[in-house]
């Protein structure tokens, strides 16, 4: 099992914090992990990215170059990373700001509207946790349930009223992932 | 034993106080920010201290004055940060303090940029400072490593009464990995009879000095000096090797680029080229035995460096003309990516040693 996630976004967006909480994930599960973040100097609003590599053996490069999953936050980064997904990878946007489509046709590509789901759910920061639960869905890379003891570990206690959000955050996102691929339901 | 998630940074500053490190004398400069913040939080929490100083240059001195009266004690920056050290890591070697200086590289040469870099290869393994010296350079390739070679840089730092180099470019600092953390801390702090500890504590007078004004002294201690480098480069050359046995395109590359080639390998095998991977452990000592071994059966070098070809000048000093030596590398803060240096070997293996 190799699952090299880049997930791409700008400040703000908590791509760095998905991504830490799904190394973390990763730990609990026993797994070798690295993960490697990428920002720009800017305090707000500047590129927000990082690598998250999940394996049953040695990491060998931390850096994902050629990723199997992208997550794409925004315009820009699908713009900048689609081409360098491995082909029969997955693609998952943000689609409730990246309008354009995935041109690729050797992908699966799997539009999400994270943020109008947040805001649906009461609460808009949580549209990271949305597309991580579609990423958990689609991949198996780790288990919902090993993120929400994540979630713990990572939300300082003062937060803690949130982590039941969250949760319900990564579990519509499995379901629009799950309704994306199998409309029918069958 | 379990396993946590450890930033690099934070990995560095864990390892110095289970080190036994109680000092630390710094100045914030990305991308080795986050260690300073940890141990600013976490010194106090073991009665030692944190202390943020005005300048690089007062670091390096404050770590020369703790090292002094016996402590073990760090500092740590980045490249334009290092360079200001430089006057004091000379200090530092002529007196034969032992200390820990932790350089986590990002693009230069100037002001550059906060990318990660293993530009400064040639400063930290021939120099820097003025005079003859060595540091001990030790180039950790993963984030367990920054915990564990951050402990080994405080007791040969100590064994040999030198200053010692922890070097890792940018992204290792920010980078997160699994690691594990021992249950229990074993600290071998060694009797320092020579520390000015005041007369309380030892026999007479303790002077620490790198002034010598007569020559004939200051060659005496040159000697010293001279050996002991002896010393270290017979006892603690370090290397990995990785795939070698029928290897005859040998990549050698250190830190995160080890990282890299090791995939590169890899991937080489898979489509039919005998590669293997030569990782240096130490920069300085370089591993001239092992790497000079290699040359014996390997048909070509390839250095792959953040740079423009540093550490490729030691490669071709231990190949001493079996092998021809390449080097590729990115610079200004670029990483290659395994794509990149797998066609870099393609074609060097195919352009001749494979025919």
């Amino acid at each position: 099992m190799l699952e090299a996630i880049y997930l791409a976004g700008h400040g703000g967006q908590g791509t760095l914090s998905t991504g830490q909480l799904l190394a973390l994930a990763a730990v609990k599960e026993g797994k070798c992990v690295s993960y490697v973040p990428h920002y720009g100097v800017e305090k707000r609003g500047g590129v927000s990215n990082c690598g998250v590599t999940v394996s049953d053996r040695q990491v060998s490069s931390p850096f994902v170059t050629e990723p199997t999953v992208l997550v794409a936050m925004n315009s820009l980064s699908l713009e900048r990373y689609e081409n360098a997904v491995v082909p029969g990878g997955l693609i998952i946007t943000n689609s409730s700001l990246v309008e354009a489509k995935v041109s690729r046709t050797d992908v699966k590509a799997v539009p999400i509207r994270a943020n109008d789901e947040a805001e649906a759910l009461g609460d808009p920061l949580v549209a990271n946790n949305i597309i991580l639960g579609a990423v958990l869905e689609l991949t198996g890379v780790v288990s919902i349930k090993t993120v929400e003891e994540s979630l713990k570990e990572v939300l300082p206690p003062r937060h803690h009223h949130k982590i039941p959000v969250n949760l319900k955050a990564l579990e519509r996102g499995a379901q629009l992932a799950r309704e994306y691929i199998n409309p029918t339901g069958e | 034993m379990s396993k946590i998630l450890m930033k690099g940074n934070e990995a560095i500053g864990e390892g110095a106080v289970r080190a036994g490190c109680r000092y630390f004398f710094g100045y914030p400069i990305t991308p080795q920010s986050e260690l300073t913040h940890f141990l600013a939080k976490r010194l106090p929490e073991v009665g030692g201290l944190y202390m943020q100083a005005e300048s690089e240059v007062a670091s390096i001195n404050m770590v020369y004055g703790a090292s002094c009266a016996g402590a073990r004690v760090m500092t740590s920056s980045s490249g334009p940060g290092i360079s200001l050290m430089q006057e004091g890591l000379s200090y530092l070697a002529g007196a034969e303090l032992p200390s820990v200086v932790v350089n986590l590289m990002r693009g230069g040469p100037g002001l550059g940029n906060i990318a990660p870099s293993q530009a400064d290869y040639f400063q930290a393994t021939k120099g820097g400072g003025h005079g003859d010296y060595h540091l001990i350079v030790l180039a950790p390739n993963s984030v367990q490593e920054l915990l564990d070679m951050t402990q080994t840089a405080f007791d040969l730092a100590d064994k040999y009464r030198n200053p010692v180099m922890i070097m890792a470019d940018g992204v290792m600092g920010q980078m997160m990995e699994p690691v594990e953390l021992a249950d229990q801390l074993e600290i071998k702090q060694v009797a320092k009879p020579w520390a000015t500890t005041g007369t309380d504590y030892h026999e007479g007078r303790n002077l620490i000095n790198s002034c010598y004004v007569i020559p004939e002294q200051m060659e005496d201690l040159n000697n010293r000096l001279e050996k002991k480098y002896a010393d270290i480069t017979r006892n603690e050359q370090q290397c990995e090797g990785y795939l070698l046995e029928d290897a005859e395109i040998v990549l050698v590359a250190f830190g995160m680029a080890s990282r890299i080639c090791r995939a590169v390998v890899e991937k080489a095998r898979a489509g039919g080229i005998p590669a293997g991977l030569i990782r240096p452990i130490t920069l300085w000592p370089f591993p001239m035995e092992f790497v000079s071994k290699v040359a014996d059966k390997a048909k070509i070098f390839l250095a792959v460096e953040l740079n423009m070809g540093q550490m490729m000048e030691d490669v071709k000093l231990a190949a001493s003309g079996r092998a021809p030596v390449y080097h590729y590398g990115r610079l200004g803060g670029m990483i290659p990516d395994v794509r990149e240096v797998l066609r870099e070997v393609e074609k060097l293996y195919r352009g001749g040693v494979g025919q």
